[in-house]
């Protein structure tokens, strides 16, 4: 069915376009005149100025590994977080913990750990999928180097911006 | 023989210092004028940090200057680009192109006031009598490279640009040239000089109703010049300048290709219009063309409407213009008559930054059915009054 | 004006003249055209007249011109390229060429006169713009106000045909 739109009658001042023309003027003006003298701000400068404070908890910046209130890994290398990374931006090469080691509940710890951040594409997927809740989204966006190594986190790197992270993880729980 | 090489040395002189002293930096600043403004206007802030680049040397810090170093950084990166020429082009005339739409609005520049005199020499490089038609036949030869670029590229959207802005220049041309008719009716001259000082003497066209025998320097009221000057019909002759303003200004704009009528390189539509195959400096060209047309537009308009480089309440010539104040007072007028440009530029940029782009028949029947009628009926009003009028 | 000048626009002009002829692509032909009539505004401008070679500029090369070239671009240009000079048109070109020098010479030394130099314009201060209105609005005021309403019933006309639908 064709549905036909009646154009709306204008009146003569609207037909002659220069009172719109001269309102939308002054329109632009308004913003223009309130940015020129700072009384409207909307633009952060960037480097000067970080909205740093601002950010959210759930604030997805850097994947990063954290390590709980007694210094021990949580990560049990078990590898999930490298399987469903999407841009396959992990890189876990998990070893044996050896048996007079005094933490020696679960067998495997990640001898290394890479995060590559030139593919991370900040999902946070990782994060979710985690069971031993060793990995997390942090606060840092900007990650910057000059070449690509730089640009591979390591696990030294990971744990270092991780930091320490409390509350309940199954590896160290001893009802399971 | 020594007099024409003096005259050709002071010419040369003259036509340097205009372009590469004022107009050329007036038109990179004009691009970044366009930036920042369109940026307040968004609420956003513009380019505002390309500065004295002091961590180049081992400094901590640049000097941001409020990015009034960007034109420069732009030139660099424009001169730096890949001059990518695609090969199904007709070599020849792709390069002639931005040559041909760069040049005319320079030229048309020779015949423009744009000061009273310095050293007693006249702030204008070509005092011709035909003044106003020079600027008209210069800038109608603009069209030509727009044309060349849209045919030459052989695709189809620049194609699209190039008829578009062809009609649409010559359309436009018509309502322009008519348009300034009563200027000419009321000063009887086509000579722009000659145009600016009827305006010191007369009012600026704008507003023909100024009154003379007020000046401050030296400080005086000359009660019995005031009532010589007035007269009704001047008011009377308020209306139709007016529309001859109004007019003018309007076609100005189609004429440069501003928004609301830069319909030939339309975005939206045309990808680039006419430019969409060109690059680097042959683009930047093109991009420098246009502002530079917009910088004669306005100059024209200041000439013909605003005064040209007259300041109210300021002595048009003092005696001796070879003393200090005499060359100051140049300075002051050449000084003014560039301010009223950047006014009149701002305007233009705000216009642009307001209005959506119109559709292309609503210009054409924009230019033939209303501005031509209303031009010529304009030249009807004046001849009727100008009669009337104590000269 | 020295005539060095001269002799450079009349170079420039002739040359592009014949490109006009000789080229194959008609854009380059329009174009010629152009540079063309750019000279000869230079050749009147050296005359003093500076009205008419504005004029020349304004209407023939900022116009007329655009407006060919206009229509040259919409007409497939290969068609153009491709076609062969046919011999008995370039021969009857040459004739005319031949029959123009002769008639020009002829004009410039039989003549009486032919070769006597005119007043030139006289040079006030409103210009030879100012002598050019005179005339035609004194001494030829008729013939301009019939030339003037020839030219409104034409235009008229061209929009009554330019408003009839297509039937
Ligand atoms: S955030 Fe996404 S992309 Fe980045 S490491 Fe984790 S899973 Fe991979
Ligand atoms: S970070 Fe979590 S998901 Fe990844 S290997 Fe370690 S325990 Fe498994």
């Amino acid at each position: 069915m064709p549905y036909i739109v009646a154009r709306p009658k204008l009146n003569f001042s609207e037909k002659a376009y220069l009172p719109a023309i001269f309102s939308g003027l002054g329109i632009t003006l308004r913003h223009f005149l309130d940015i020129l003298s700072g009384k409207k701000k909307v633009t952060m400068q960037y480097p000067e100025e970080k909205w740093d404070a601002k950010l959210p908890a759930h604030y997805r910046g850097a994947p990063t590994l954290v390590t709980d209130e007694y210094g021990r890994e949580r990560c049990v290398a078990c590898q999930l977080c490298e399987f469903i990374c999407p841009p396959r931006a992990i890189t876990i090469h998990p070893g044996e913990i050896p048996l007079e080691n005094r933490w020696r509940k679960v067998e495997k710890f990640p001898q290394e750990f890479e995060i590559d951040m030139i593919r991370c594409i900040y999902c946070g997927l990782c994060e979710e999928v985690c069971p031993e809740q060793a990995i997390f989204l942090r606060k840092d966006y900007a990650i910057t180097g000059l070449t690509r190594k730089e640009m591979v986190h390591d696990k030294k790197k990971l744990y270092e911006m991780g930091g320490v992270m409390t509350g309940l993880v199954n590896k160290w729980n001893d009802k399971k | 023989m020594m007099h024409l090489l003096l005259f050709a040395l002071i010419s040369l002189i003259k036509t340097i210092g205009l372009i590469f002293v004022i107009i050329l930096p007036m038109v990179s600043y004009t691009v970044y004028a366009e930036r920042r403004v369109s940026a307040m206007i968004q609420d956003r802030l513009g380019p505002n940090r390309v500065g004295i680049p002091l961590t180049l040397f081992g400094f901590q810090k640049d000097i941001p200057f409020f990015g009034l170093v960007q034109p420069i950084a732009d030139a660099v990166k424009l001169l730096l680009k890949e001059d990518f020429t695609p090969n199904h082009v007709n070599k020849f005339y792709y390069c002639l192109a931005p040559a041909c739409a760069m040049a005319p609005s320079m030229m048309a520049l020779a015949v423009i006031p744009f000061g009273s005199q310095l050293w007693g020499e006249p702030m204008v490089v070509a005092n011709v009598n035909i003044g106003v038609l020079w600027v008209f036949a210069v800038s109608s030869l603009g069209v030509y490279g727009i044309v060349l670029a849209g045919w030459s590229s052989n695709s189809k959207y620049p194609f699209l640009g190039g008829i578009r802005s062809s009609s649409q220049m010559i359309s436009y041309e018509l309502s322009l040239a008519l348009s300034v008719i009563p200027i000419f009716m009321i000063c009887g001259t086509l000579n722009l000089p000659e145009i600016v000082r009827y305006q010191t003497v007369h009012g600026w066209l704008i507003s023909p109703i100024w009154l003379n025998g007020i000046s401050l320097f030296p400080p005086s009221i000359n009660g019995q010049e005031i009532m010589r000057s007035f007269d009704f019909l001047k008011f009377l002759l308020w209306i139709p300048l007016f529309i001859s303003f109004i007019v003018f200004t309007i076609s100005m704009f189609a004429e440069t290709n501003r928004l609301p009528f830069d319909l030939p390189e339309a975005e939206t539509e045309l990808v680039g219009g006419y430019h969409t195959e060109y690059s680097s400096m042959k683009f930047a060209l093109f991009f420098l063309g246009e502002y530079a047309a917009m910088i004669v537009g306005s100059a024209v308009i200041v000439t013909l409407f605003f005064g040209g480089w007259h300041v109210p309440f300021l002595p048009t010539t003092l005696v001796d213009p070879y003393t200090f104040w005499g060359v100051i007072l140049g300075l002051i007028h050449i000084a003014a008559f560039f301010f009223k440009v950047a006014l009149l530029l701002f305007f233009f940029i705000w216009v642009r930054w307001t209005l959506p782009r119109f559709r292309y028949d609503q210009l054409m029947r924009l230019g033939w059915y209303f501005f031509i009628e209303i031009a010529l009926v304009n030249v009807f009003i004046v001849a009727v009054i100008l009669p009337f009028m104590r000269r | 004006m020295s005539p060095l000048l001269f002799w450079i626009f009349a170079a420039i002009m002739l040359v592009f003249g014949g490109m006009v002829v000789i080229h194959r692509n008609p854009v380059a032909s329009a174009l010629s055209l152009v540079v063309s009539f750019l000279a000869l505004a230079a050749l009147f401008v050296s005359l003093d007249a500076y009205f008419i070679g504005v004029i020349q500029i304004l209407v023939y090369a900022g116009a007329v011109m655009v407006l060919f070239l206009f229509i040259i671009m919409l007409l497939d240009l290969k068609a153009e390229l491709r076609r062969r000079p046919n011999l008995p048109a370039v021969c009857g070109g040459f004739v005319v060429i031949f029959l123009f020098i002769v008639a020009i010479a002829e004009v410039s030394f039989r003549f009486q006169g032919g070769d006597a130099s005119f007043q030139p314009i006289a040079q006030g201060p409103q210009g030879d713009i100012w002598h050019v209105g005179m005339i035609l609005f004194q001494r030829y005021n008729i013939a301009l106000q019939v030339v003037g309403t020839l030219i409104l019933v034409a235009s008229i006309g061209v929009v009554v045909l330019s408003k009839r639908e297509l039937k």
